[in-house]
């Protein structure tokens, strides 16, 4: 059995199968639909929806109710996402789990509300003040949507971060044919607690990179959260150690875990010259443009990375290694591009497949671009 | 509890922070008095602070804490109360925040979101160095107002009160009764806010050479009264939003509608077809049931749509790609059949009608101006229909399946009727749209 839905349902579904019993947003083009399906479907399974007076807000109610116990998300596009910085920078320095759909739309500013475009992805990791990182998934279309919705509230839990859903306007309006049975469902990890016996000390965390149990405001401990550095009692503190230890803290948990957060789909072929890089609403496209190029003869790698943020380095870098040259596909000037630049370190040559002017790119354009006609 | 509560301060971390003089203290102390009162559970009070001097108060509290960014104490404060209403949620906002986030202020007063707001109300920025703020007196310097303030202060009591917060009272730090005023607050079921006016000991009164005769006397001269200005029992948010919802407990979430494949089709390399026409005419639903239809042949369909932002003017397209295999099509390549109705649909794909090869075939509504293209023409005659101009897509669509024989054209029909209230409609428009075409 098939059906015939688009991104929007799929990442509304998604939420739902992962456990999602929160969810706030303001109307923008062309994230609305994610938020239509969830004031409709929340109130079925107890959980709590509503239309936020602005995007702060909307983020400002998913931060109290993760506190308090809900699996929250949000959705809003490029203009709305500027809105949220300040939230997701307390969203790292609180350590709160919680889902971010960000469906991009052609910037800077207003840019075009119902064009599609992948402009924000410097900027969902580098979005808000001090630099520490979140995690960023991209679905490559509708079945993908579902997926990465499950294991994005999957790495909220296990992380205590913000993770961005990159989506954009086409993979997120298109309706696509999905068998119902190929859905993949990320199986939902149970938010690790504190000891309600034991003492609670809120930010308490053997090592480093260690994630420290949550307490819910309303539960067995007393919980205090701050959005300023604080020791791990969640006191305001200055102390350099305890600062040093926080911030740092902060970005290990992350980057030490690099392995457990990649996800990328490698398809390279022995002698390959060429690896096509792509990613989200590009990756479609790309994959048909290797497999053209591969039936006329050519042989080429395919690398689609579905883990933005924190850059898969490791996987990256081995595909790298079998080529002499890659081609980045994607809706902006660069923007990824720059970090496969960082990771060839001159050793292969770095170009790209690049459209700003708000349609898409297409196989036949990768194959003549990428050099690969 | 068994045993009474004398403080909910944390002892140990005493004295409290504040300048010599500074209303603060007394506010903070008036709170703890409040709460021992009331002998609430520590757990299930949560404190939420905002930016400024107050901000440094709840870490005296041996209650749930909630510290965040400027102005915005008041959405952590609704996000909690909406996961769990039982929680007495209480803010402590300083003038500056009331500012900078009177949005969320005023919105939470007009849902009557259950939470307590203490505005610690000092007249100016205390923390970032002695600035006016919205509640800054007229005639008063500050660092930012050197010659004299010239705005008028913002009436947070009217405010709020006017747009449905249930509890509203102004009062001064000086006020005796103000553990009593801030327990009735805090019992107040919906939203509730006390204006408490207050001293700033490094600034405003250095300044202003203030002290509490002219704190009281401002109040005075602005005709902003003390007391409790409003108070009504409306339904509290969190809870009459879940009582209002609660029929829907329980329902089938976003249940699939499965398409099985039971027609089969000839299509074996993918076909991408267009349509365009106006934004209003159903050009969307015609080509989804187009995308059913072909599923239920056995096909894999995608359709991407493209509008403007106004809804019931301008262009609407869809692009359909049928294929064999399951492949995620975004429409990138040109059209193999291209569907042409309404002068909006043609003005916006002008474009790609004249650049359609000799291979593809557009369907154009036969009264829309010539057109140049390589592609062949059939024309379609909408000029003896009576049927709407919202069902000439599903018209189009159906001559062209007529036409193309894509699929057949039952696995149309048996899309078309898969929304019971449109059945007849979508089923009447494809027999008229069949009759527009021989097979060609």
């Amino acid at each position: 059995m098939r059906e015939f839905i688009d991104g929007a349902e799929a990442i509304a579904r998604g939420a739902l199968d992962a456990g999602c019993t929160f969810f706030a947003g303001y109307p923008i083009t062309p994230a609305t639909p994610i938020l239509l399906h969830m004031i409709r479907e929340l109130p079925k399974v107890g959980g709590v929806a509503i239309q936020a007076e602005d995007e702060i807000a909307s983020l400002g109610f998913c931060l109290g109710a993760a506190m308090t116990g809900a699996r929250a998300m949000t959705a809003t596009s490029g203009p709305g996402i500027a809105l949220y910085s300040e939230h997701i920078g307390l969203a790292i320095m609180g350590e709160v789990p919680l889902v971010i759909v960000n469906v991009q739309r052609m910037g800077p500013s207003t840019g075009g509300a119902t064009t599609t475009a992948q402009g924000d992805i410097q900027f969902m990791r580098w979005g808000t003040s001090g630099g520490y990182p979140v995690i960023v998934l991209s679905p490559t279309d509708v079945r993908d949507c579902y997926r990465l919705t499950g294991r994005a509230f999957d790495l909220a839990e296990r992380f205590r971060v913000p993770v961005f859903l990159a989506t954009d306007k086409d993979t997120v309006a298109t309706r696509a044919t999905v068998d119902l049975a190929a859905y993949e469902r990320v199986p939902v990890r149970e938010r690790p607690l504190a000891d309600p016996a034991a003492p609670f000390v809120p930010y308490r965390a053997a090592h480093l990179d260690d994630v420290p149990p949550l307490a819910h405001i309303g539960g067995p401990h007393l919980v205090r959260f701050t959005s300023s550095s604080h020791d791990e009692r969640g006191y305001l503190t200055k102390n350099p150690p305890d600062v040093d230890r926080l911030n740092r803290h902060l970005a290990a948990k992350i980057e030490a875990h690099l392995d457990e957060i990649a996800l990328v789909e490698s398809d390279l072929q022995d002698g390959a010259e060429t690896l096509v890089i792509s990613y989200g609403i590009t990756a479609r496209p790309a994959q048909e443009a290797v497999r053209t190029a591969r039936a006329a003869g050519r042989r080429v790698s395919s690398l689609v990375v579905r883990s933005l943020w924190p850059v898969p380095e490791a996987a990256i870098r081995a595909a790298l290694a079998s080529v002499r040259r890659a081609v980045v596909v994607e809706l902006n000037l660069g923007q990824y591009r720059r970090e496969i630049e960082r990771l060839a370190r001159g050793e292969q040559e770095v170009s790209g497949v690049h459209r700003v002017d708000g349609t898409l790119i297409g196989a036949g354009e990768i194959l003549t671009e990428g050099g690969l006609a | 509890m068994a045993e009474m509560l004398t403080t909910y301060l944390n002892e140990s971390l005493l004295p409290l922070p504040f300048c010599p003089g500074c209303g603060h203290s007394a506010i903070v102390k008036h709170l703890d008095a409040a709460l021992v009162k009331l002998q609430l559970d520590p757990r299930q009070v949560v404190l939420v602070t905002d930016i400024g001097c107050q901000g440094l108060a709840d870490r005296y509290f041996d209650t749930n804490a909630f510290h965040g960014l400027h102005g915005r104490s008041v959405t952590y404060a609704t996000g909690i109360k909406l996961v769990n209403p039982d929680l007495k949620v209480i803010v402590l906002i300083g003038d500056g925040g009331t500012g900078i986030g009177g949005h969320h202020l005023l919105n939470a007063a007009r849902r009557n979101m259950g939470i307590t707001v203490l505005v610690f109300n000092n007249l100016n920025f205390g923390m970032t160095g002695g600035e006016h703020s919205v509640t800054t007196p007229p005639g008063a310097r500050t660092t930012t107002t050197r010659y004299g303030h010239l705005e008028r202060p913002l009436d947070l009591c009217a405010t709020v009160g006017v747009n449905g917060a249930g509890f509203v009272a102004r009062t001064t730090s000086f006020d005796k009764n103000l553990p009593d005023l801030i327990a009735t607050a805090i019992q107040h079921d919906g939203f509730a806010l006390i204006d408490i006016w207050e001293l700033c000991t490094a600034y405003f009164v250095e300044e202003n050479r203030f002290n509490r005769t002219l704190l009281e006397r401002a109040m005075d001269e602005l005709g902003f009264t003390t007391g409790v200005l409003y108070r009504h029992n409306g339904p509290e948010y969190s809870r009459a939003a879940r009582a209002a919802l609660s029929d829907q407990r329980g329902k089938p979430t976003l249940p699939p509608q499965p398409l099985t494949p039971r027609y089969t089709s000839a299509v074996e390399t993918a076909v991408h077809c267009a349509i365009a026409g106006a934004a209003g005419a159903k050009i969307g639903s015609a080509a989804g049931i187009f995308c059913q239809g072909a599923i239920l042949a056995g096909l894999w369909a995608t359709q991407r749509s493209d509008y403007p932002v106004t809804v019931k003017t301008g262009h609407s397209v869809a692009d359909v790609v049928l294929s064999r295999d399951d492949a995620f099509h975004v429409g990138t390549t040109p059209p193999d059949q291209m569907i042409v109705l309404f002068p909006e649909g043609l003005h916006k794909e002008r474009g790609r009608v004249a650049r359609l090869g000799p291979q593809a075939t557009l369907f154009i509504d036969a009264a829309l101006p010539p057109v140049e293209t390589a592609a062949r023409v059939v024309p379609l005659d909408f000029s003896g229909t009576r049927q709407k101009k919202e069902a000439w897509a599903m018209m189009a669509i159906a001559a062209m399946l007529e036409h193309t024989g894509l699929y057949p054209l039952d696995a149309l029909r048996e899309a078309a009727a898969l929304r019971q209230a449109f059945a007849a409609q979508n089923l009447a428009a494809i027999a008229e749209g069949v009759a527009l075409v021989g097979r060609g």
